[in-house]
């Protein structure tokens, strides 16, 4: 019988060991708290190594005008620059602004979509991390309706 | 263990559009039980893709991925017949793997 404990050591040694292993390609993908953790927009951006914030035409979000249910959003993130290294989805008034972060690779292309929760009407980001650390950004504000009713 | 996923690999062009439908609860860690006290948060936070066994996406998600989160990409190169497969690990360590195949 394992105890949690014995667990937890375990995991933690066969995540070293792939470390160790080494997966160039994905060598970030380990879970990025601070930047789940960040309270702003900026802040995340910087936590995951972006620089400061720049708007560009080259990065589309697809987000409702109106979102009835905020529990339901469809966000849908896509670039077509090259030498994007992540792609990522925050909702700025949230408890925590990140949601997403994709990581680009050359199989497979700068256009994601997914589902988001909001707490309240709010700006929606797309950012676009680039290999030499500039952070571009689409955004589009997403109303909520309040109660869900679509009152 | 977390009921399977949905997937649906299909080919649009030369690339394969793929479309995952998960199970999972997404538990914000913001919301209050009947009792008052907070629930706290259970969530997917890495996702993992791969095409014949080759990894092409790696994802990480925050606690705001709605219940039951589905995520769309796209990939190069694929061909009908290749396998594409997608793992995720949520914050209490649970993992789950399923496969399609690309029509």
């Amino acid at each position: 019988m394992q105890n949690r404990r014995e667990t937890l050591k375990q995991t933690a040694t066969v995540a070293a060991l792939l470390a160790a292993a080494g997966f160039p390609q994905f060598a970030q993908a380990a879970f990025n708290k601070a930047a789940f953790d960040a309270k702003g927009v900026q802040e995340a951006i910087t936590a995951v190594g972006g620089g400061a914030l720049a708007e560009s035409k080259d990065v589309t979000i697809t987000a409702p005008d109106i979102a009835e249910n905020g529990a339901v959003v469809p966000v849908g993130v896509s670039t077509t620059l090259a030498g994007v290294k992540q792609l990522l989805i925050l909702v700025e008034k949230n408890p925590a602004a990140l949601i997403a972060t994709f990581h680009v690779s050359d199989a497979v292309e700068g256009n994601f979509s997914t589902r988001a929760k909001m707490g309240q009407s709010s700006d929606v980001y797309a950012v676009a991390i680039t290999n030499d650390g500039r952070a571009l950004f689409a955004k589009k504000e997403v109303k909520v309706t309040l109660g869900g009713c679509g009152g | 263990m977390a009921d399977p996923m949905r997937i649906r690999a299909q080919m649009a062009g030369d690339k394969a559009n793929v479309r995952v439908l998960m199970s999972h609860e997404m538990e914000s860690g913001q919301r209050k039980d009947a009792a008052g006290k907070l629930v706290p948060a259970w969530f997917i936070q890495e996702i993992t893709a791969s095409l014949n066994g080759k990894q092409v996406l790696a994802a990480e998600w925050g606690a705001a991925v709605s219940k039951n989160p589905f995520l769309q990409f796209f990939i190069k190169g694929a061909k009908a017949g290749d396998k594409v497969s997608v793992s995720w690990k949520d914050n209490r360590g649970d993992t789950r793997t399923d496969e399609a195949t690309v029509s």
